[in-house]
């Protein structure tokens, strides 16, 4: 990377030169600067005054099994520790190997797994949680070398990734009366239910989303109307109403003996939800497409779908993968409606956590801790999307 | 732009003009729709296939819509299992159908979902802590007998000075929406001219945190269920109950309209419970007592008749359910009895031979 | 669909390599596929609602509710009907709807400016913010606003009193409001007759100044007769037009003045300090779209910082901004549907007690399902219609 381009000088400058240029330039920012600072003093104390006198953490702490694993069975929890330590070691290899963004939110795993890891050894529920979450962080770490390495073809890690999606939610689900008996999905609630929603939510999202986009600007009229009445329907109306529609009025839908999980209904409502959004965000990126190049398509002999597939998506598609990251943030956020609906994903734990007597008045404990939680996955996706932005040169053109 | 907007709204209208047509389905469109109605089951015959009783047992799980944040009723116990009064009902229908106590699906619901939950069939059966009233009882579902006979009170600090419904003219009440204690409220309050404001919230433990927060200055519903709420408050014994009766709260389970041999099962499970209790069969002697000589013990149990076969069950299906469950005063004391911290009185729900309401009719 | 020309060319092609046979094929198995797909759940969903009796009628809307609702722009007694119900929480959506998009728009305007500032502090200060919102979801700020702030809020006894009579508690933000006396109509006279002078005068200005003669006396004028016949009609009055009516506190809350509840208030701060993250953003992009040359040009002509943001910058920048701004009022209206977590009586939560009261579920949830489509839709259009409008501007 030793290029003869020079980096532009810097100027340095102290720290009273820097003062008044950033903070008292004008009389009017020297009042700005004075007030926000004097708030910003007020809120830090007040907040770090409680966060680290009058909270009561212990209310957190005693119940944080409840929020990272909910009700499932506490002997079969084995099937989530290997589920995050398959996960773990395929993140770091595509962050070795791949770099920029991915590697950022490799990074943010194994830094989130530190702060769980913390998390449980001052909460004392045990620390063999700990150590595994610790154990999980090396994990990442030993995927980051050995893919920085090259030490596993690319195509490995990429089946694997596409193996370990489904193979992990039959670990949880379980099967049967095996050696991994089946975990009915009343009990799949906590972090691990919010993880589920959105992981499915964005997997069969995107795919269903490119779909309906396609859909919208085909030349086939009776599909482009189906599309566009589907797409605009979905995105007019609330998705709690989804949601309800499809946990309680559902059944009225189907015939009788067909009866389809609550979670499964949860996942499904959730999908066809973002998917609307994710077909406007991809139509954005395939009216960007010149239609030279779509013309030249035809002109080489490509069908329409082989044009789709290799001419017009692939550049559509890298042009919105900020956006559609932005829209699977939301996704990730919009799982907590499923709380209204009764399911007991992280806000609704934490909801029946505050019903207990013993947490009474303890609101902010609970909310901050959760909304804590949110913040660093949503914040983690944010920042890797930042980076592939800059690296794709989406916001430069 | 106006196609853009046109279209769904054309889409829209054409949904709604669809069910718009329907409101009157032809006699072919039902058949068709639920192919095991075709035939009308003649009364007294095992119910035909197809029915709820089939779809219990063919699923092998019955899925049971309970409240599951109420104490003493429905609950999430320590172990993680939905236990209480309503949950063993529950669970005493699953083994006279299926054989197995444990093969109950809860489905907790908030009280707004319920109607729609029966009514679309989401449940085969709700015991929810909920009031028998006539129009629940013609769109929502049928009723089985009661199981708790309740009424509604109000709640206040004992602080507050409030001793009567006149002395809370003007303040805020915390109740939650879709119960009939919300409507029981309105009615009291313009009964006696007073004003109050009701802060309702859709789920049960916000009603009870806004209350004990003092966002509302009294907090409404069924007595027992304010009891065993306020077992689980910081300081039950600042809350007092006011010595008012505001309504009949009659609470049972409920099952979808429109089957009668599902009915009659969930009706007769019911009362199973009231006969072995006035018969003094419990859990433990159940086993025992099949030779019994006394003839209704006998039709009761299975071992004379085919009572059972009538409902579409095992014909010892009694023996099963008691086995599991037990009889009424054995649910009745394990859930709400002196040993819990609810300690409820039975008051009404006593034996109609001891001056209570529960009776049931004879098993022959 | 080309014209008649390929015609003699087509009929040698096959039917299964004929482009207008494939295409109309194609659309008819699609169309089927959809119409097979929707009968299946209509006859799934008319079978099943003959059999449990349930209707589709919306003649249960003419009923008597019997639920009281705790807060309404119109009056509302629980001897009203569903229909009434409903309307209270279309108008509980709509107000809080519109209340938190105008707010919503300042602070976000106000924030994506600060984005750009050159002072540090403010500029972090609004980044941190603005990660901070957007990274959290709406339902746990929701929650956080209305259970751990609002309800921690000292009780009615002790409640916060603000300079001006302006009470904070537990039970809500209460304010002093103006009230309209009966002689309030006749005082309207005497503004109106002021407001004729001002009028007349600025016209007369206005004349002056295209005839090229000084005006700025003539307008003091006007403005001059218009205050003081406002005035002299306020002291004519038998009473005062306007008092101000303060709150008082009372057995179990405040009475009087302009009460906002903890549950309007948590549900309009959280959508609006969400929104405005997001519209934040929406105007920093819009403002960064605009070339620098732009803001070099407005220097050039020796415009101020300010006047080259309001008179230059910002003009181009909204063409690039309203349609994204379209999509968070869309999102805000929407979210308002969250309230019926923290307890606020807006069209969803109503909706959802109708559907379970009435024993209607299906035409309930498909009239709100419905008069959200019609917000959505009104709002778009109407958005679209400024849209238009700026756009115009540019060319």
């Amino acid at each position: 990377m030793t290029s003869a381009t020079l980096q532009p000088p810097r100027i340095r400058i102290g720290p009273v030169a820097w003062l008044r240029q950033n903070l008292f330039s004008t009389w009017y920012n020297a009042i700005l600067s004075l007030l926000i600072g004097a708030l910003l003093a007020w809120v830090i104390l007040q907040f770090s005054g409680w966060a680290l006198g009058a909270a009561r953490w212990d209310v957190i702490t005693r119940n944080m099994r409840l929020f990272l694993i909910g009700q499932f069975p506490g002997d079969q929890a084995w099937r989530i520790w290997l589920n995050l330590a398959v996960i773990s070691g395929l993140a770091g290899l595509s962050g070795g190997s791949a770099g920029g963004a991915v590697r950022t939110l490799a990074t943010s795993v194994a830094a989130a797994q530190l702060l769980f890891a913390g998390l449980i050894a001052v909460s004392g529920i045990g620390l063999l949680g700990s150590v595994a979450y610790l154990a999980n962080a090396a994990l990442v770490w030993v995927g980051l070398v050995a893919g920085m390495r090259r030490l596993v073809p690319q195509r490995v890690v990429t089946i694997g990734w596409l193996v370990s999606l489904p193979a992990s939610f039959i670990l949880v689900a379980g099967v049967g009366d095996t050696a991994i008996p089946s975990v009915s999905t009343n009990l799949w609630s906590g972090l691990l239910l919010t993880f589920l929603l959105a992981t499915v939510g964005i997997v069969l999202s995107f795919p269903f989303g490119v779909v309906l986009a396609l859909g919208r600007r085909s030349a086939l009229p009776a599909v482009r109307w189906l599309s566009t009445a589907y797409i605009e329907l979905i995105r007019g109306v609330p998705l709690v109403t989804i949601l309800f529609m499809a946990d309680i009025m559902l059944p009225l839908f189907l015939p009788g003996e067909l009866r389809i999980d609550r979670v499964a209904r949860a996942m499904g409502g959730i999908t066809l939800f973002s998917a609307a959004y994710v077909a406007e965000n991809v139509r954005g990126g395939l009216q960007a497409i010149p239609a030279g190049q779509v013309e030249a398509a035809h002109a080489l002999g490509l069908n329409g779908f082989l044009t789709n597939r290799f001419i017009v998506l692939p550049q559509a598609l890298r042009a919105v993968i900020p956006a559609n990251v932005g829209l699977f943030i939301s996704l990730l956020k919009d799982t907590t409606l499923v709380t209204i609906v009764g399911l007991l994903e992280l806000l609704g734990i934490g909801r029946s956590v505050l019903a207990q007597s013993e947490s009474l008045g303890a609101q902010m404990e609970v909310y901050v801790f959760v909304a804590a939680l949110f913040f660093v996955m949503s914040f983690a996706m944010s920042q890797a999307s930042y980076r592939l932005e800059a690296s794709l040169g989406v916001g430069e053109r | 732009m106006i196609k853009r907007i046109a279209l769904p709204l054309v889409l829209f209208a054409l949904i709604l003009a669809a069910c718009e047509a329907s409101p009157n389905p032809s006699p072919s469109g039902q058949a068709t729709a639920s192919p095991g109605a075709e035939t009308p089951a003649p009364t007294q015959a095992p119910p035909v296939a197809g029915g709820r009783l089939a779809l219990v047992q063919g699923r092998g799980q019955l899925i049971c819509g309970v409240n599951g944040n109420l104490p003493g009723f429905s609950f999430l116990d320590d172990s993680g299992e939905m236990s209480g009064f309503d949950a063993d009902f529950c669970r005493a229908v699953a083994a006279a159908v299926l054989g197995d106590a444990d093969a109950v699906e809860f489905r907790p619901l908030n009280a707004d979902q319920r109607g729609p939950a029966l009514q679309t069939g989401e449940v085969d059966l709700l015991v929810r802590n909920t009031t028998w009233t006539v129009s629940r009882d013609t769109s929502w579902g049928l009723f089985a007998p009661t199981t708790f006979y309740d009424g509604q009170g109000i709640m206040v600090r004992d602080d507050s000075g409030i001793t009567s419904l006149e002395d809370l003219d003007t303040a805020t009440i915390c109740v939650q929406s879709g119960t009939t204690t919300e409507q029981n409220l309105a009615d009291q309050f313009r009964a006696r001219s007073l004003t109050y404001t009701p802060q309702v919230f859709a789920d049960i433990d916000p009603v009870y945190q806004a209350y004990e927060e003092g966002r509302c200055d009294a907090v409404t519903s069924d007595r027992s269920q304010l009891v065993a709420r306020r077992t689980a408050f910081a300081n039950p014994s600042d809350h007092i109950l006011l010595d008012v009766v505001m309504s009949k709260e009659p609470l049972g389970p409920v099952v979808p309209l429109g089957d009668d041999a599902w009915f009659n099962v969930v009706k007769w499970v019911v009362f199973a419970s009231f006969e072995a209790e006035e018969r003094g069969i419990t859990s433990s002697n159940v086993a025992g007592l099949t030779g019994s000589a006394d003839p209704v013990v006998a039709r009761l149990l299975g071992a004379e008749g085919e009572l059972g076969i009538a409902l579409g069950l095992a014909n010892d299906w009694v023996v099963t359910m008691i086995g599991a469950v037990g009889n009424y005063a054995e649910i009745y004391d394990r859930n709400l009895g002196p040993t819990t911290p609810f300690d409820l009185d039975r008051g009404p729900n006593q034996q109609w031979t001891d001056g209570g309401l529960l009776y049931a009719p004879p098993y022959r | 669909m080309n014209g008649p020309a390929p015609d003699t060319r087509q009929a040698r092609v096959p039917p299964w390599r004929n482009e207008h046979v494939l295409r109309v094929a194609a659309q008819a198995v699609v169309l089927l596929a959809a119409a097979l797909f929707v009968g299946f759940l209509v006859r799934n969903l008319t079978g099943a609602m003959s059999e449990r009796g349930l209707s589709l009628g919306f003649g249960f809307l003419d009923l008597t509710a019997g639920f009281d609702i705790a807060e309404s722009p119109i009056p509302y007694r629980s001897t009203d009907t569903y229909g009434q119900a409903f309307l209270v929480g279309l108008l509980n959506t709509l107000s809080v709807s519109a209340a938190g998009i105008v707010l919503a728009t300042i602070l976000g305007v106000l924030v994506g400016v600060a984005r750009l500032s050159t002072n540090w502090l403010v500029n972090r200060v609004a980044s941190v913010y603005v990660e901070i919102i957007r990274n959290t979801p709406l339902l746990v700020q929701l929650v956080i606003l209305y259970f751990a702030v609002f309800l921690q809020l000292p009780p009615v006894a002790d409640a916060v009193e603000l300079p001006g009579a302006i009470f904070l508690s537990q039970r809500g933000l209460f304010l002093p409001a103006p009230e309209l006396t009966p002689s309030f109509g006749r005082w309207l006279v005497f503004v109106a007759v002021g407001l004729g002078v001002a009028v007349a005068a600025g016209v007369v200005a206005a004349r002056r100044a295209s005839a090229g003669r000084p005006t700025r006396r003539l307008g003091m004028i006007g403005l001059v007769t218009f205050v003081a016949i406002s005035v002299g009609g306020w002291l004519l009055a038998f009473q005062a037009p306007i008092v101000i009516d303060l709150p008082a506190r009372q057995r179990f809350n405040f009475v009087g003045g302009m009460g906002l509840s903890p549950e309007f208030a948590a549900l309009l701060f959280g959508l609006v300090l969400y929104t405005a993250a997001f519209i934040g953003e929406v105007v920093r992009g819009g403002i960064q779209a605009v070339r620098r040359g732009q803001w070099e040009a407005a220097r050039a002509l020796g415009l101020s910082e300010r006047q080259a943001l309001r008179l230059i910058v910002f003009p181009q920048a909204l063409r690039v901004i309203v349609p994204p701004l379209t999509s968070q009022y869309l999102n805000l209206a929407k979210n308002s549907s969250l309230a019926i977590a923290i307890g606020y009586p807006d069209l969803f939560k109503i909706g959802v007690t109708m559907s379970n009261q009435t024993g209607q579920p299906v035409p309930v949830i498909l009239l709100v399902m419905g008069t959200y489509l019609v917000i959505s839709l009104a709002t778009s259009l109407l958005m679209n219609i400024y849209n238009r409008r700026v756009q115009v501007l540019e060319s």
